[in-house]
């Protein structure tokens, strides 16, 4: 059935529709509206903002020091989602062709860490990955087991283990996303391989490809509106991470977002900060385009 | 076992074959180590988190005397408790404009709702802030009135997510039942109270599930609206974590995992493992 005009149930609609619309102008549009006329102010007095249309903030987000620390966190980003997809991709293939009995509890399995705390999760990663925690016990027995076999075929041994620095790190930063980001990625991948029809991949296989030849020219092709959505869903997130530099990184390794909290909180530089988030948006909605450009034209060509 | 099972795998088992299984075991072990690791060492007998001395409850006896650990516990369970109710109502009422007319910028309507989902955390925080400073929004009121701009915040970005749900699902109304009973007398109210709220009600519990534990969770919006006396969980874990890493954090945390774990079991218990799975 068509969907009713809201001019023939006045009342209705407004009933409907009154408080959600309100909410979302008074919460969220005008905030937004604010922080947009701020990033074309500039600092007047300690606590007072003053909106002159100057382009000036913008023109300092784009110098050489400030584009660096974007791109870094898109190069970030795009590795994290990479990551995410190769480990993730086997995982939601998994999920999908496990047994009826199976795959609900698969599928729990990946779900219980996304509703888990993002802070607890983070800290507990941090134990893990901390000078003396188990990821480096566990290198250190690989090490010795390394130098053990050394000396039973004869060779000098190695020389004694030195814990290594995993935390405060870029090489922290990275693992910590894809720890928090993994399930983001899985579970779009499952939803779309879910809806693959099999027979096409059992016609593959009976005609004579091989299983790797399968899975590039058939189910992926199938699943790549569900990849492309995999794919947004992680990196979205995680140009815009905050938590995961600020705890896990060390000075060299923080992301846009932390930029844009300092002048918020320590530069104290508000109309700057503003400016910064806008850029960040702008990104955003320049991925999403894409992505929606990307869709469209998939759907064009399957009609 | 299974694993040793002797029918021969079929092709499109790729759950049987031994390198999918490892992997799968591998990517698990990686979720969940860390936070068994978190979990263990909450009961262990030392200061540090390295080596294990023994057993003790010690560290959860501070963590509960801890007051203002307490008190960002009360918070945070508080301000996810409003944030829930109001989004599920917000949320459905969305759900069902989008779903049920057509009105003039509607596309927009959809696009702006849709924003808060997008828009990185960082950039809602940052607005919230300036919002409300700029409408100087009273501080220091009595308790709860003090979580008030938390919890404004928090409905902002859970009740979209809500109208998602509860959109999809109507989906699979038949508006013939609507229509029926409008029919047979049933009033606008009548109608959506018998008729449609019941073809609601999983989209309500899975949103009001999702919007409690999105609120829970939330670090960086609550970060930029909270202040000295309106401290949430995250955020006293976030001090503890940055300033003094303490066992009792460890303690804390396992509280919170062990909650997380229970409210997902409730949901399994209300909707079964399968419509669960499939309802997120």
């Amino acid at each position: 059935m068509a969907l009713q005009d809201w001019r023939l149930h006045k009342r209705p609609f407004a009933a409907i529709a009154g408080a959600p619309i309100l909410w979302l102008v008074l919460f969220f549009v005008v905030p937004m509206g604010i922080v947009w006329l701020y990033s074309f102010g500039q600092n007047v007095g300690p606590a007072d903002i003053a909106i002159t249309g100057t382009l000036d903030n913008y023109k300092r987000a784009t110098e050489w020091l400030y584009l660096s620390i974007f791109f870094k966190s898109l190069a970030v980003a795009a590795l994290v989602t990479l990551i995410c997809l190769v480990v993730g991709f086997p995982v939601a293939m998994a999920i999908t062709f496990a047994s009826e009995k199976w795959r609900p509890w698969l599928l729990l399995g990946i779900m219980l860490p996304f509703w888990t705390n993002l802070l607890v999760r983070t800290y507990a990663l941090m134990t893990v990955m901390g000078g003396n925690g188990y990821a480096n016990r566990g290198l250190g027995a690989l090490w010795n087991g390394a130098s053990w076999l050394k000396t039973l075929v004869g060779l000098q041994p190695l020389e004694a283990w030195t814990p290594v620095q995993l935390l405060y790190n870029n090489f922290a930063v990275v693992v910590g996303l894809v720890y928090v980001h993994l399930p983001f990625m899985v579970l779009p991948l499952y939803s779309a391989l879910d809806r693959l029809d099999r027979s096409l991949i059992e016609a593959s296989l009976d005609l004579g490809a091989g299983h790797l030849r399968t899975l590039t020219r058939i189910v992926m092709p199938l699943a790549a509106p569900g990849i492309a959505a995999g794919v947004m869903i992680t990196l979205i997130p995680a140009l815009g991470a905050y938590l995961t530099p600020d705890l896990m990184g060390g000075t060299d390794s923080q992301m846009i977002a932390n930029v844009i909290e300092r002048q918020f909180k320590r530069a104290n530089d508000w109309p700057f900060g503003a400016a910064l988030s806008f850029l960040l948006i702008y990104a955003m909605f320049i991925l999403v385009a894409l992505q929606s450009l990307r869709s469209g034209r998939t759907a064009k060509e399957a009609r | 076992m299974a694993l040793f099972a002797r029918r021969a795998v079929a092709p499109l088992e790729y759950t049987r074959k031994t390198w999918m299984r490892l992997w799968v075991l591998g990517v698990m072990a990686f979720l969940y180590a860390p936070l068994l690791v978190l979990m263990a060492f909450s009961f262990n007998d030392s200061k540090r988190n390295v080596v294990w001395k023994g057993f003790t409850l010690k560290y959860y006896v501070k963590a509960l005397a801890n007051d203002s650990l307490v008190e960002a516990l009360v918070n945070s369970l508080t301000i996810a408790l409003l944030a829930t109710v109001i989004s599920v109502v917000l949320g459905a009422l969305a759900g069902l404009m989008l779903w049920r007319f057509r009105f003039p910028l509607k596309g927009t309507v959809e696009g702006v709702m849709a924003l808060p989902i997008i828009v990185p955390e960082i950039c809602m925080g940052v607005a919230m802030l300036i919002f409300f400073a700029k409408v100087q929004w009273p501080t220091g009121l009595p308790w709860p009135l003090n979580l008030s701009a938390i919890t404004i915040a928090h409905i902002t970005f859970c009740f979209p997510f809500v109208a998602m749900v509860v959109r999809s699902r109507m989906a699979s109304f038949n508006r013939e039942q609507e229509e029926a009973a409008k029919d047979l007398g049933a009033s606008e109210w009548q109608t959506f109270r018998d008729i449609l709220l019941p073809h609601m009600r999983p989209s309500l519990v899975a949103g009001a599930l999702l919007a409690f534990t999105l609120s829970l969770d939330d670090f960086v919006i609550t970060f930029f609206t909270s202040g000295p006396d309106t401290v949430t969980f995250p955020i006293k874990v976030y001090s503890m974590v940055r300033f003094s890493v303490t066992p009792e954090v460890n303690a804390a945390s396992t509280i919170l995992i062990i909650l997380t774990v229970a409210l997902t079991a409730v949901a399994l218990k209300l909707q079964g493992v399968k419509a669960f799975a499939e309802a997120h």
